[in-house]
């Protein structure tokens, strides 16, 4: 039953593929006459000899897609960079910048969440800093850091620190009353009650925390480095973009859809392990 | 109070604020109780009335706004481990197995015991309560009766010297409730536990109790009587309804609970709190009306 299911739903899901594949190719294949300028002007202008549009076809993508994969790591100057370089670059800032948010906001969410008195005390800092959207940091990053990789660090640890802090302090803020009345009677300390009761208690909110940050800084970090360039996947597509080569832009969109979905299911993997049913 | 008692309270009560800044009210005021040692003392009354407040701050988790629990002699201020509970929902950590959670208890009860030593520890109590086998299941895995049986074996696994059962039985279903009572009557007769139970179930108390407490309704609830369980030890659920005691005993108690919980609240404001009257119901005691038993023993 739920194996046909999974089945019908991947039939499905190949079919739609397919339906978007074939409209994609018939869209940019050429059927009218070709227009009457130097090919060189018309390739600008986004049309083709043939007389169809520029954008690549499908089959384009999958050649250019295979390019990147079978060589990922070359390294031909500051312009010419392997994918796997790129988004190694990135990936670096985003663990980095992520891990220090996630060592402040984890212990800072457990002294928010089990003191009322600093809930309250924080939580107008709380309000205001969350809604800024991290790239407004940008300039203030680099004004004060005077250095642009250690600036997208930055600006990684200030939007990913928000989902952490306050889903740590909400779990641990609504641990059940009884399991803390149970340690309570059992004259359990305070330092063991908070990583034997509270902390398993509230692993799976704190973890939902984690995967919203992860997300969140995987979509800052190609906007911070577009803004600061030098290197990394969002360097990568501005340049590209610059190149005019729509294809390695569309090549680049892939690939941080893929790394975006394997950052998820990793932390989606971890979450399961602290995840408990009652 | 009387010195055979093991844990008794003085005066005890208890109040919350009004709504909107009024005058606090009290949900119970001027307890004077206590169990001796080896005693099985269960308490019973209406919603309302405070039950779990008491039992909560014989645990130590919640303080009395007047009053003091005195336990072996001396004031008691927080939770010990001299005091064991046994929560109304179990309250056992979803996270760990059930060994697990007695392990818990055990560890802070003996901290310096080697890993070994905790785990034949734990089993002795998971045998005694009937969980042998189910030692590595969460208590997600488990019924709602061995769910229970896991916080009875957690709360006698650090041998208290009193355990506090709050409603343990009260989210069961009726036969699985009998025979976890079965198992607390035997547990308690062979290791003569000192047992402070709170139960609104009438033929729970009377299998289990040796004094049964009477509370008047809630607010200013008060302890209105003292019933002494007149069926013999050895009671079990099976012949208990054949002693003749036992109807005289059942009928006081739900006339208790019926009506006389109401009406005695205004005629116990002139009983001393310290000693309650305390009564036998008995086979030749079954003619009497309630109020004249009330009379007599006042």
């Amino acid at each position: 039953m739920d194996g046909s299911k999974n089945l019908h739903a991947l039939t499905l899901s190949v079919v739609l593929l397919a339906l978007f594949l074939g409209g994609w190719q018939l869209a940019v294949s050429g059927t009218g006459t070709a227009p009457q300028m130097d090919p060189e002007y018309a390739a600008l202008m986004g049309a083709t000899a043939k007389g169809g549009s520029a954008l690549p076809a499908p089959f384009d993508i999958a050649k250019e897609m295979w390019r990147h994969i079978s060589d990922p790591f070359y390294d031909k100057g500051p312009n010419d960079k392997g994918i796997g370089i790129q988004l190694a670059y990135s990936l670096a800032r985003v663990l980095i910048g992520y891990f220090i948010a996630a060592a402040v906001a984890i212990p800072l969410g457990f002294l928010i969440g089990m003191s009322p008195l600093f809930y309250k005390a924080l939580d107008p800092f709380i309000q205001i800093l969350k809604p800024i959207s991290p790239l407004a940091w940008m300039p203030l990053a680099l004004y004060t850091i005077k250095d642009s990789g250690v600036s997208s660090v930055f600006v990684i640890f200030i939007c990913s620190i928000w989902p952490m802090l306050l889903n740590t302090a909400f779990g641990v803020a609504s641990v059940r009353r009884d399991w803390l009345n149970v340690a309570k009677t059992l004259e359990v300390g305070r330092l063991r009650t908070a990583f034997r009761v509270i902390l398993p208690a509230a692993a799976p909110t704190i973890m939902t925390g984690m995967r919203i940050s992860i997300a969140i800084a995987w979509l800052v970090i190609v906007a911070a480095e577009m803004l600061v360039g030098g290197t990394g996947v969002g360097y990568f597509v501005w340049n590209e973009w610059n190149n005019l080569s729509i294809t390695n832009v569309i090549c680049a969109i892939l690939f941080i859809g893929l790394v975006g979905m394997v950052l998820d299911q990793a932390l989606y993997q971890f979450s399961k392990l602290v995840t408990y049913s009652e | 109070m009387d010195p055979n008692n093991l844990i008794a309270v003085e005066g005890l009560a208890r109040s919350f604020p009004g709504p909107k800044g009024t005058e606090p009210v009290a949900v119970f005021e001027d307890l004077w109780f206590g169990a001796a040692r080896g005693e099985f003392v269960c308490l019973i009354g209406h919603s309302g009335c405070g039950k779990s407040t008491i039992l909560n701050i014989l645990a130590g988790i919640d303080q009395p706004s007047e009053g003091a629990v005195i336990v072996d002699g001396k004031e008691a201020t927080g939770p010990s481990l001299d005091r064991a509970v046994v929560f109304q929902s179990h309250a056992l950590m979803p996270w760990m197995t059930a060994i697990q959670n007695i392990a818990f208890a055990v560890r802070s009860r003996w901290p310096q015991w080697p890993r070994a030593k905790i785990r034949e520890h734990c089993q002795t109590y998971i045998d005694m309560v009937h969980l042998t086998g189910a030692e590595n299941k969460k208590p997600a895995q488990l019924s709602g009766g061995m769910r229970q049986r896991v916080g009875i074996a957690r709360a006698l696994a650090i041998e208290p010297r009193i355990m506090l059962l709050d409603e343990p039985f009260s989210a069961l279903d009726a036969l699985t409730r009998g025979s976890l009572q079965d198992e607390v009557l035997d547990i308690c007769a062979k290791t003569s536990q000192t047992t402070f139970m709170i139960t609104h179930d009438i033929d729970e108390a009377l299998l289990l109790a040796d004094r049964i407490l009477l509370m008047t309704n809630g607010p200013r609830a008060r302890i209105a009587e003292i019933v002494v369980n007149t069926l013999p030890k050895g009671r079990s659920r099976a012949d208990m309804h054949r002693h003749g005691n036992y109807y005289p005993l059942r009928n006081h108690l739900i006339e208790f609970l019926v009506s006389r919980s109401e009406t005695l609240r205004e005629m116990v404001q002139d009983v001393d709190p310290r000693k309650p009257p305390v009564v036998f119901p008995r086979a030749d005691d079954a003619a009497r009306t309630p109020a004249v038993v009330h009379g007599a023993t006042a």
